[in-house]
C-alpha cells in the first residue's frame, strides 16, 4: 500500500478514489429497494391472504408460478439488496483495509451461499421433488 | 485512526444529539441489518422445512410460534415496515426533497408512526385468521 517517490501520479492515486463503482453501487441499491418495496409487500399480503399457513398451503402456493416467480425474484433481488446494504455499513465502520476486505468478502460468501440454498429450497418446492 | 484518518465519518451514536431524523437514520440501518441476517436466515430456513416434509416443518412451526419465535417474527414485521418506510423517505430525499427542517422531521415521525400502525394492523389480522 506504501507509495514511495518514486511513484507515478498514476501510481500515487490508485486505489484512493473512484473506482468508478460507486455510482453504481448506489444506483443498485436504489433500484433493488424499489423492487424489493413491491416484493416485500406480496409477501406479507400473501400470508395474510392465504387461508393457512400449514405445510400443504405454502407449498402448494410457492408450487405455482404465481407464487414461486416472485418468491424468486425476492430471493435474489433480496439477498443482493441485503449485501450491498451490509456493505455501506462495514465499509463506514471497518476502517483498516485487511479487515474491511475479509468482512465484505464473508458478508459475499454468506449472501451467495444462502441465496443459493434459499433458491435451492424453492426449486425443488416448484418442480415438485418436495414430499 | 481517527488523528491520522480525515476521512469523513458516519454516524457514531455517542457523537449525534438525538432527534427523530438521526433516530430514523440509525433505525433504518438496524432494521436493514436484521432484515439481511435475521429475515433471511428466518426466509431461508422456513423454504427449507417446507422441502423437509411434515416433521421438519412442524418443528420450523413450533419455534416460531413459541414465545421467542413470535417476538422475531413481529419485530421483522415492524423492521421490514420501519426499513420501507424510511427507505421510500430516502428516495424522497435523493430526490433533493425534504431536507428542510420541519418536512424532514415529520416525515421521520411518520415512518416510525407508521410503521407501528402497520405492524399492529398484520398480526392483529393474522392472529385473528390463524386463531
Amino acid at each position: 500500500m506504501s507509495v514511495g517517490e518514486s511513484a507515478t501520479p498514476l501510481g500515487r492515486v490508485r486505489g484512493l478514489g473512484s473506482a468508478r463503482e460507486g455510482g453504481e453501487h448506489w444506483l443498485t441499491e436504489r433500484v433493488t429497494s424499489i423492487a424489493l418495496l413491491l416484493l416485500g409487500t406480496w409477501l406479507i399480503a400473501s400470508l395474510l391472504i392465504l387461508p393457512k399457513l400449514d405445510l400443504r398451503t405454502v407449498a402448494e402456493w410457492l408450487h405455482a408460478p404465481s407464487g414461486a416467480v416472485p418468491m424468486a425474484l425476492l430471493i435474489v433481488i433480496g439477498f443482493k439488496h441485503a449485501l450491498d446494504g451490509l456493505k455501506v455499513v462495514v465499509d463506514d465502520y471497518v476502517h483498516e483495509p485487511g479487515n474491511n476486505f475479509a468482512v465484505n468478502t464473508f458478508l459475499l460468501f454468506l449472501a451467495v451461499g444462502g441465496g443459493a440454498l434459499a433458491l435451492f429450497a424453492l426449486a425443488r418446492i416448484a418442480f415438485g421433488v418436495a414430499g | 485512526m481517527a488523528a491520522t484518518n480525515s476521512r469523513p465519518l458516519s454516524p457514531h451514536l455517542g457523537v449525534w444529539r438525538w432527534g427523530p431524523h438521526m433516530a430514523v437514520s440509525i433505525l433504518h440501518r438496524v432494521t436493514g441489518a436484521g432484515l439481511s441476517i435475521v429475515g433471511l436466515a428466518v426466509l431461508t430456513w422456513w423454504l427449507l422445512a417446507i422441502t423437509g416434509g411434515p416433521a421438519t416443518y412442524a418443528t420450523f412451526t413450533k419455534v416460531m410460534t413459541s414465545p421467542i419465535g413470535l417476538v422475531i417474527l413481529v419485530g421483522l414485521t415492524w423492521a421490514f415496515f420501519q426499513h420501507l418506510l424510511s427507505g421510500i423517505r430516502h428516495l424522497a430525499m435523493d430526490t433533493g426533497a425534504a431536507f428542510e427542517l420541519g418536512t424532514n422531521k415529520r416525515f421521520a415521525i411518520l415512518t416510525i408512526v407508521g410503521s407501528l400502525a402497520l405492524t399492529a394492523a398484520v398480526w392483529a389480522y393474522l392472529l385473528g385468521v390463524v386463531k
